[in-house]
């Protein structure tokens, strides 16, 4: 069910209270299991991609019996077109880590992790301070819980949780198997939580606010608010607070320019929705929303924009698993043979196929993932694809 | 232990938990094809040529890394599981280097198996092969063919895990991504042990050992070489196999009877040389205990190592370069046997040394190298003129279109030829520290170890480090100061182990005497120029024949080999004397770390 229409949401970015980590001493008066019972009541989803409900991860790594827990923010944002951690780093560093603090009350984690995009390491002096006024806070209030910085690696993979933990022991950014996930087994093996910058920011909040007044955005399907990161041919690029459940077309009038004939929701990662179905699609329902949302207007051509997704592709694989590393050089040599006239406009679909392989074998989100784009680009845009 | 149901095509098993689908597949005779996936090694799950279909759920799982769960309804064989896999070879395919018929491996890789099997369409998709790809031949011992490499990391994983030598890695992402020796440095500027450990483990043929059999076809073609070879003990139980024999096959008679057919001049034995390693070994140790326990001299170390395996004393010299002095100086057999055949032998048969051509049929990659370090000349020439793998090897019995299996059995030549089930047994891990205890023992108190049937089962076996106390009563006089005394032993194979041994003995905690380490896991057996596969299963079968051939023996002790009597009665005058200095004796060098 969709809203009427589109709705600018406040909070995430709203002042902080006035005392350092306020929410935080508040928090820390309640029981652990209402403040997660009160997360997965919000209805909160992760924001990093995946949209594991936020409650009931933090739940397992309760149930954790570890003495050794980890608690990892991951602030890699390493997509094209995403830039919205970076502003809530910038911005409202404290709700970030109020909520990991939280996270690690309620779950007895004692050590946090900053998983910090290279290309962020300016902010560091900044979030130090930041980091002064937490360590200050914590003592105050009796809470045995340090967070650092970790600086990434600079791979765009680094963002999947499994490799980020990987990186962070020092080795290779590889995706590794799942099961174990890392709430059992995740930095140097021990459980560990990974949520997404947002993720934790939204957290603090909802404690503030309570789950109710949370729930009440959104739809039945989709609760709260969220932050899109809007690129491409709008007039307002840039960081927006929207409830969610919106409809696209309602979307298109507030950010495109007038002349929109697409729209990638959810990133490199996601789908692409043509004109045709703005007023029938949902943003958040059947496609993902993780990452950038990236307007088209009409002198774009969708395949060069798909051909930009499959070089980030080809490029961006860790290169281990087979349908990813050589699938995505075979979909960008495909679609070039295609348009070169050197395979048929009909190997389109042997692409689609092979996509879809990868989507079903591929290791890990990226290769899973890339069918999402490929698929809905070629299948809304062929000709262009052929002509 | 706690048990999970599941179903796997229709059939209900009960497995214990933490076990893969893979493996409880296994259980019910369900092959499912891999790639990635080597027994010896941790579980990688990139190559996902296993994936098998869970029901419910839409993406389909990879076999080997995944447990199995309570309840699961497995299906191994599905259209949707079999069109994913064929579309999987095919994108290896599309990677790759097709030109199967000029490959080392071909009929023996993985990856053209499985072609073959799913019946790839090699037009199907474009060919992404990165253009331009040269083949890395700098090393004596391996070659690295990267448009044959589909990424599998079996490499990388044998090198850091059951090595520990890191030489490989992981670089690049993306289309780029490759295995790389360190820095991408050429092979041999990298810490590599040429164990070819790597190589054995390589599904295809990215990774090679450097083939040396044409020239060894040129030398026995030439009227005027002399070409004799020696065969390692461990070569006669695996050769079968290259030729339709079942695993764990001795097939000594007819190796030599093929040498022989292959023309080649004299069909000579490297358990003779491995007995007087034990000889010249054996009498090291009990100088080396004679100094420390007798005359307090400081100077001298213990607890002394075993130097008959080439990748190990290389790692020992890159990684512990500061206690090269606790190697044995004893060359390995190997670089006895080619040190004695261009001088004991050519004296004896009256050929120039100019004019043999000494051939080293080994399980080992290492010996290549080994064949080739600028020391190996103590007879004036090169000792050893080209070592073999047993593949190399079984290629050229093919090569010589010899109907291998209906050959007759025949026997080594003479000189050094004659040889002890102790010789024989260095082609196992443990195998050398038996054949040195039942002389030593022999030695020093006149009887014999107190071993049934002289099988020294304590220091037998597969664990990566077994260690053995022997106390040695009732010795002649000559070695009154030994007796009472507790000889501590140890035993480690694969260079994982052999590291342990190393720090204990860095850290100056080591309460051993003598260690024997192999670098293969499993001793030669294990070795890196074996047959392909090389597995668990397989080395404990080529074990097993390995014991076999030593109860088969009439004699099972170095020193009462006839020839052994004899060469030190015509030619070397004494253990360790000076014609053993110059022949038999070798020194260690100290190398860089990275
Ligand atoms: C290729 C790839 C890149 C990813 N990059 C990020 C990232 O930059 N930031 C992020 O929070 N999650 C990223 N994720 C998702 C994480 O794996 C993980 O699901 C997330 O951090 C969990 O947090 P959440 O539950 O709060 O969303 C990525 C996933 C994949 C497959
Ligand atoms: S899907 Fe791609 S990025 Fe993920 S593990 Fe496989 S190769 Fe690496």
């Amino acid at each position: 069910m969709a809203n009427n229409q589109l709705k600018r949401v406040d909070i995430i970015f709203s002042p902080y209270s006035v005392a350092p980590y306020e929410i935080l001493r508040l928090t820390m008066h309640k029981e652990k299991s209402d403040v997660i019972n009160e997360l997965i009541e919000s209805g909160l989803r992760g924001r990093g991609g995946a949209g594991f409900p936020t409650g009931l991860k933090w739940k397992y790594l309760a149930a954790e019996q570890d003495s050794e827990k980890y608690i990892i923010c991951n602030a890699d944002e390493g997509e094209p077109g995403t830039f919205k951690d970076r502003k809530l780093l910038v911005e409202v560093p404290r709700k970030v880590f109020s909520g990991m603090a939280i996270a690690a009350y309620v779950t007895g984690a004692k050590i946090g992790f900053l998983y910090l995009r290279r290309e962020y390491r300016n902010l560091i002096p900044q979030l130090n301070k930041e980091l002064d006024i937490f360590n200050e806070s914590a003592k105050k209030f009796g809470l045995d819980f340090k967070i650092s910085i970790f600086s990434g690696s600079g791979a765009y993979v680094c963002g999947e949780e499994t490799a980020l933990i990987e990186s962070m022991e020092g080795k290779r950014g590889e995706p590794r198997n799942k099961p174990p996930f890392p709430i059992q087994n995740g930095y140097l093996g021990k459980p560990t939580l990974v949520n997404n910058v947002e993720t934790f920011a939204s957290t603090s909040m909802i404690c503030r606010i309570g789950a109710d007044k949370y729930k009440a955005l959104g739809t039945d399907d989709q609760h709260g608010s969220k932050l899109f990161s809007i690129s491409g041919d709008s007039p307002k690029e840039g960081v927006h607070e929207l409830e969610l459940g919106m409809k696209i077309s309602d979307f298109v009038e507030e950010f495109g320019d007038g002349d929109t004939k697409a729209v990638q929701i959810g990133g490199v990662a996601g789908f692409c929705i043509p004109r045709k179905q703005f007023e029938t699609s949902i943003i958040g329902e059947g496609n993902t929303t993780g990452g950038a949302t990236m307007i088209f207007n009409s002198t774009r051509s969708m395949y060069n924009v798909l051909h930009n997704y499959l070089d980030f592709f080809a490029e961006e694989s860790c290169g281990q698993c087979t349908p990813c590393r050589v699938g995505t050089q075979q979909l960008l040599k495909g679609i070039e043979a295609v348009k070169s006239g050197k395979k048929p406009a009909s190997y389109l679909d042997d692409l689609i196929k092979l996509s879809k392989t990868m989507q079903i074998t591929s290791k890990c989100g990226l290769g899973q993932s890339v069918t999402n784009s490929f698929a809905s680009i070629i299948e809304n845009f062929r000709e262009e694809m052929i002509y | 232990m706690t048990t999970i149901k599941l179903k796997i095509d229709g059939h209900t098993i009960e497995v214990e938990k933490g076990t893969t689908i893979l493996e409880a597949a296994k259980k019910i005779n369900v092959k499912i094809p891999t790639l990635c996936h080597h027994e010896d090694l941790c579980v990688a799950g990139n190559c996902r040529v296993c994936v098998v279909e869970v029901k419910n759920r839409h993406r389909l799982e990879a076999s080997c890394a995944v447990p199995a769960e309570e309840g699961m309804d497995i299906l191994t064989n599905s259209a949707k599981v079999r069109n994913a896999r064929k579309d999987i070879v095919s994108l290896l395919v599309s990677e790759h280097n097709t030109q199967c018929t000029t490959c080392y491996r071909n009929t023996n890789c993985e990856l053209q198996d499985l072609a073959a099997e799913y019946n790839v369409d090699g037009n199907r998709f474009l060919s992404v092969l990165k253009p331009n790809l040269s083949i890395d031949k700098s090393s004596w011992s391996i070659e690295k063919d990267d448009s044959k490499c589909i990424r599998c990391q079996r490499c990388v994983r044998t090198c850091a895990e059951l090595q520990h030598v890191n030489a490989l890695t992981a670089a690049n992402k993306g289309h780029e991504m490759k295995i790389a020796t360190f820095m991408d440095l050429p092979f041999n500027e990298v810490v590599c042990t040429n164990c070819g450990q790597c190589v054995n483990r390589c599904p295809t043929g990215a990774l090679t050992e450097r083939r040396y059999f044409d020239q060894v076809w040129e030398a026995i073609g030439d009227p005027n070489k002399h070409v004799v070879m020696n065969t390692a003990p461990s070569v006669r139980v695996a050769l079968g196999e290259m030729l339709g024999y079942e695993v764990g096959t001795r097939v000594t008679g007819k190796m030599v009877t093929a040498m022989r057919k292959m023309g080649v001049d004299s069909v000579l034995d490297t358990d003779f040389t491995a007995d007087l390693t034990i000889i010249e070994e054996g009498n090291e140790l009990l100088t080396r205990l004679k100094k420390v326990v007798k005359d307090g001299d400081k100077s001298i170390k213990l607890p002394m190592i075993t130097s008959c395996s080439p990748g190990w004393v290389k790692f020992i010299e890159h990684m512990f370069p500061n206690h090269l002095g606790h190697l044995s100086t004893c060359k390995s057999p190997q670089q006895m046997f080619g040190a004695l055949a261009k001088t004991y032998y050519a004296e004896k048969k009256g050929i120039d040394p100019k004019d043999i051509v000494s051939v080293a049929i080994m399980p080992c990659a290492a010996k290549k190298y080994e064949a080739n370090r600028p020391e190996m000349n103590s007879s004036g020439y090169r000792d050893i003129d080209a070592g073999l793998t047993t593949r190399e090897f079984g290629l050229m019995i093919k090569q010589a279109g010899l109907d291998f299996k209906n050959l007759e059995d025949t026997a080594f030549d003479s000189i050094m030829g004659e040889s002890t089930g102790a010789g024989v047994i260095f082609g196992a891990t443990g195998g050398v520290m038996e054949a040195a205890l039942r002389t030593a023992y022999a030695v020093v108190t006149g009887r014999k170890v107190p071993f049934e049937n002289l099988n020294i089962t304590p220091v037998r076996g597969t664990d990566g480090i077994r260690a053995a106390s022997i106390k040695i009563e009732g010795c002649l006089p000559e070695w009154n100061f030994l007796e009472g005394v507790e000889l501590n032993v140890a035993v480690a194979h694969g260079l994982k182990n052999a590291r342990v041994i190393m720090d204990e003995i860095a850290a100056g905690k080591s309460k051993y005497h003598f260690i024997e380490i192999m670098a293969c896991p499993g001793g030669c057996i294990g070795g890196g120029g074996q047959p392909i596969p090389t597995n668990a299963e397989i080395r404990a079968k080529r074990t097993k024949a390995i014991y076999e051939e030593d109860m088969g023996k009439p004699i099972r002790m170095s020193h009462e080999n006839p020839e052994i009597t004899q060469i030190y009665e015509e030619f070397l005058g004494e253990p360790l004397g000076h014609k053993s200095h110059d022949l038999l004796h070798t020194h260690y060098q100290k190398r860089h770390r990275h």
